[in-house]
């Protein structure tokens, strides 16, 4: 009746999974309760839960993305706390529980905390900047993110039904093949994995489509935002490499369900095949990540500096460049494989060839506040700790590429503070800078600036406390996934990175609180104007938060930074232009396709984890019901019409009469 | 030396020093020579405390200072053989190149950040400075001629450190053959008809030619001080040569993660003098212990923390067994993970 699943699944011998799962369940039994009671529910279903509205979806997004970083934070705090203790003793975690945070930590904080951040920000700011209503589609848009979601509950579900991968957040066979991993724990990986990556995908699709095929009129390919650019190029990379990922997670899930031989030991299996096809994912993923990074570190440093972004062109062959070069240099991730010296140097050379428009683009951001007026609010903090500490890890990433460096430094603690220095200070400061710069467009008032500015503080000084040290460990030999160790010249700089996280903690607490406090005080943190920054482009044209509609009438599209060139002859001539005559607007109709869809999502991967086949079945069936329900819609839009887009455009438009008569900025 | 000519180099860099180094470079076993011959002064730290009187290259000498802190007597800044050698002279090298960049870069950062500040009424504000050919073309050029630059020295480095190469050495290499097991490692001598298990005893200045592979999952073989790691795969050989130039015990480990016992994955490198180890192969030959098949099925099982110990007589064909999968890929787990739900302990 339940497979493989038996009481023993539940670790009741377990007290750390027990507590931390039982605090979880509680919370969540809680905050359902609050909901029902307060008759939030409805309200949540109506407009959050079943909205096909991108800047809802994207916002959802983001949170998803915040909940799991935090998630992902706790492992990383269980990891160090372990190896300050397992000095010459076991420590507090045994191997199999260590190996399977680490796991956790990798799979969680790229797949599920870093991931819907970025998409998150994109899905939200996007059509905003684009200067149109919503996505191209907006129901398989709601569908990507259940299914994100989806794999985000798998994945937290093994930590209290059966256990988590113990293999690394790549599961490289034979270890994570049945005979030397029989648990459930590399099946509840593939199949979040799995899950959350058709979700992506579903979202990739739905990105580029968009900004390919729906710009406002006017904005031509080289009038586009920065971050649209980078954008479009982290979903091409989404589009051409997810499918990889798919198609490697499911041989291995053949090998282990239905004893295929792609990549096993014996009977003509290749284990090298796995870990080329898996970093042929894995090295554009980083890219993915890092390029929406780099689009709103360019919006933020142009904004608070005050100019328009230096180079724009250059940044645009710079960001495609990454984006094609992206996919040729996945084989610097195994250079001790011993593929030979004409292979690993030619992967060398192409992946220092990267640090080239990377490069670039750190000059230009750096040329965008020359002659600036930088305001040095938390997003530009942000940024700043963002160029001082990427250019480091960048140039601990070109080492790495000098293949003969690499042989000495792969799989070191060296290569951890590599990679953490890149996506910490890269993708984690944007995700920060991003979300206090939209947050205000989101929700109609700023985010506490005092504890903002303490956050980056703690985490930055975190950032460098922890990882510095791991550097340092890595040249001493230190290997990661380290459960104990028996050295004692590593002993000192361990203990220097425990010490360390408790600044990122802090830096951590300091977002909380932020949250709160600022939603607590709103009124004195209210930003009319829609404009709180001065911005640029177009997201900051329409109220905060925007209607349901983005736009009243799709703006008319006449250079780079279509905003700031409206805003801009707005202030010389001191007024605004006429009302324009509103016209009635059709927008989607809210579905619950994508929320049903990942719930029998969420039952086929359980049951496929668990072997239970009638659910497996159940789950199959009824996601392809709900499609086909969808499909046999009848009413796909509703209608808003034209006295009731008037009505919200005209208060825009008086509070922004309002803001240009009381502007008292640098005059143009 | 060569460190020191790296430093030099990267600080006159832009007096078309560089033409020397790629000199250096280029005649194909040389790096490996000078390397060598330099290897018997501790090169590194025995220098750093000098470095600090060279006005010229302060910077730098502030960074091998904190390196060399950390460097000594231990770890991958503390080569004690020429494949070590050459990776941290190119490491360095590779170093102090791209810190010529980034720490200007940085303190450019730090300085427009500061100067361009909106409170600086002395700071010019240009709000239509968008473009600079001249700057394009400069920040274009600079990460591309470093770039250049590096990609000599891997394009160079690869080839000549390839794991795979041969040492180019009169005395001709020790063969080794060496098989990651769940959780030791297993080390042949088919030349003197010895093994051991978690110690491998290698005489000085001699090439040693590791042929490796796995019993089971992947793991990576790594002695930090003697350079270059590589990985271990079942039905698979990867081959590796290294040198101890000093005698000594040194650490050696898996640097690649391979299932619970993985930290207890570690072996002893002893080097000793060329006599000393005939006499270790001939004290142990046809001592105790036979490693044939059977007593290899037996290693095989999972076990950690072994205590090292030696076969006195193997079969010689046992290596090219494993390789071929003649003897099967170890079993993993097996009769540990009864339960129906597959797991011993499950949860985080």
């Amino acid at each position: 009746m339940f497979g493989k699943l038996t009481w023993s699944a539940i670790p009741l011998d377990q007290p750390i999974p027990l507590v931390a799962g039982a605090t979880v369940g509680l919370v969540i039994v809680g905050v359902l309760g609050w909901l029902i009671l307060a008759g939030h529910l409805p309200y949540l279903w109506r407009e959050w839960i079943t909205s096909v509205d991108h800047k809802r979806i994207g916002v959802m997004y983001t949170l998803l993305g915040l909940v799991m970083l935090l998630r992902g934070l706790v492992d990383a705090i269980m990891m160090r706390a372990q190896q300050s203790i397992a000095f010459h003793s076991n420590g507090y975690l045994p191997p199999e529980h260590y190996d399977q945070i680490f796991s956790a930590h990798g799979t969680i904080m790229i797949f599920f905390g870093a991931m819907p951040f970025m998409i998150g920000l994109m899905n939200f700011v996007v059509p905003l900047q684009l200067g149109v209503r919503d996505v191209a589609f907006p129901t398989l848009n709601s569908v990507g993110f259940w299914l994100t979601a989806t794999g985000a509950l798998l994945v937290n579900l093994s930590l209290v039904i059966g256990e988590f991968a113990r293999t690394g957040w790549l599961p490289y066979p034979p270890l994570s093949q049945l005979q030397y991993s029989p648990g459930v724990g590399v099946d509840y990986y593939l199949w979040a994995i799995q899950i959350s990556g058709i979700g992506t995908l579903l979202t990739g699709i739905n990105l580029v489509t968009t900004i390919l095929k729906m710009r406002a009129p006017g904005m031509s390919y080289l009038r586009m935002p920065m971050f649209c650019w980078t954008a479009l190029a982290s979903n091409l990379l989404i589009v051409a490499a997810f499918p990889i990922l798919t198609a490697t997670l499911a041989m291995l899930t053949l090998d282990r369900y239905l004893g295929f031989h792609f990549f096993t030991n014996e009977a003509g299996g290749n284990v090298m095949m796995f870990v080329n096809l898996i970093w042929a994912w894995g090295h554009p993923e980083v890219y993915i990540l890092v390029l929406p990074a780099f689009g709103v570190f360019s919006e933020v440093i142009s904004t608070f500096s005050s100019k328009p972004l230096f180079g724009y062109r250059s940044m645009v062959i710079a960001t495609m460049s990454i984006c094609l070069i992206a996919f040729m240099v996945w084989l610097h991730h195994f250079f001790t494989m011993g593929a030979g010296g004409t292979v690993n140097a030619v992967f060398g050379i192409a992946t220092t060839i990267i640090a080239v428009p990377t490069g670039v683009k750190v000059y230009n951001w750096l040329f965008t506040m020359y002659g600036g007026r930088i305001r040095f609010t938390s997003p530009m903090l942000w940024s700043i700790g963002f160029m001082v500490t990427f250019v480091i890890g960048g140039m601990t990433g070109v080492l790495l590429a000098v293949p003969p460096v690499d042989f000495v430094l792969h799989n070191s603690l060296f290569l951890v503070a590599h990679f953490h220095n890149v996506i910490v200070g890269g993708v984690l400061f944007a995700a920060f800078a991003g979300y206090t710069f939209w947050f205000p467009k989101a929700f109609g008032f700023k985010l506490h600036e005092g504890w903002g500015k303490a956050a980056f503080w703690f985490t930055l000084i975190g950032f460098y406390a922890v990882f510095m040290p791991l550097y340092v460990l890595g040249l001493l030999g230190m290997t990661r996934r380290m459960q104990h160790y028996d050295v004692p010249q590593w002993r000192p700089w361990v203990l220097a990175a425990g010490i360390g996280m408790v600044a990122v903690v802090a830096g951590m607490i300091c977002q909380v609180i932020q949250l709160f406090v600022s939603v607590k005080r709103r009124p004195d943190l209210r930003d009319a104007t829609g404009d709180p920054w001065d911005g640029r482009n177009m997201e900051w044209a329409t109220s905060s938060p925007p209607p349901a509609f983005n736009f009243a009438v799709l703006p008319q599209v006449q250079g780079e930074e279509a905003y700031w060139a409206i805003k801009h002859r707005a202030r010389e001539q001191a007024s605004l232009r006429d009302l324009p005559d509103y016209e009635f607007i059709k927008m989607p109709r809210n579905s619950p396709t994508g929320f049903v869809c990942a719930f029998f999502a969420t039952l086929m991967g359980f049951a496929l984890i668990w072997h239970i086949w009638w659910m497996v079945a159940l789950g199959i069936v009824g996601a392809w019901v709900t499609f086909v329900v969808f499909a046999w819609r009848d009413i796909p839009d509703y209608i808003i019409p034209a006295a009731e887009v008037a009505r919200i455009d005209r208060a825009n438009h008086e509070v922004r009469l309002e803001a240009l008569a009381t502007y008292a900025g640098p005059r143009p | 030396m060569l460190v020191r000519d790296a430093v030099n180099t990267v600080t006159k860099s832009s007096s078309g020093c560089k033409l020397k180094r790629m000199k250096i470079m280029r005649r194909p076993t040389s790096l490996l020579n000078m390397v060598r011959k330099a290897v018997p002064v501790r090169t590194w730290c025995a220098r750093a405390d000098r470095w600090h009187s060279l006005n010229a290259v302060k910077p730098a000498a502030a960074v091998a200072a904190t390196l060399s802190l950390s460097g000594c007597g231990f770890g991958i800044l503390d080569p004690q053989g020429p494949i070590g050698a050459a990776e941290k002279t190119i490491l360095l090298n590779a170093l102090f190149i791209m810190l010529a960049i980034i720490i200007p870069t940085v303190a450019a950062t730090l300085w427009f950040a500061f100067w361009f500040r909106s409170g600086n009424a002395k700071a010019l504000y240009r709000p239509q400075w968008v473009y600079s050919g001249r700057i394009e073309l400069v920040i274009w050029s600079i990460p591309l001629l470093t770039i250049t630059f590096l990609g000599g020295i891997i394009w160079i480095g690869s080839h000549e450190l390839d794991p795979a190469r041969p040492l180019a050495s009169e005395i001709r290499p020790l063969e080794v053959q060496v098989v990651s097991l769940d959780w030791k490692w297993l080390f042949i001598y088919p030349e003197h008809g010895v093994a051991s298990v978690n110690q491998v005893v290698v005489p000085i200045a001699t090439p040693v030619h590791f042929s490796l592979t796995s019993a089971s999952v992947m793991n990576a073989f790594f002695v930090p001080q003697l350079g270059s790691m590589i990985y271990t795969m079942n039905g698979m050989t990867t081959q590796l040569y290294l040198q101890a130039d000093r005698m000594g015990d040194f650490y050696g480990r898996s640097s690649h993660f391979s299932g619970d016992g993985f930290p207890a994955m570690e072996f002893t490198l002893r080097a000793v003098s060329n006599d000393a180890f005939n006499d270790w192969a001939r004290g142990i030959h046809g001592g105790g212990g036979m490693l044939d098949a059977n007593a290899y099925a037996e290693l095989a099982e999972r076990s950690m923390n072994v205590k090292p110990f030696t076969y006195g007589s193997i079969d010689p064909n046992l290596f090219h067994a494993i390789v071929t999968q003649a003897i099967p890929p170890a079993p993993g787990p097996r009769g540990r993970d009864p339960a129906p739900d597959g797991s011993t302990r499950p949860g985080e």
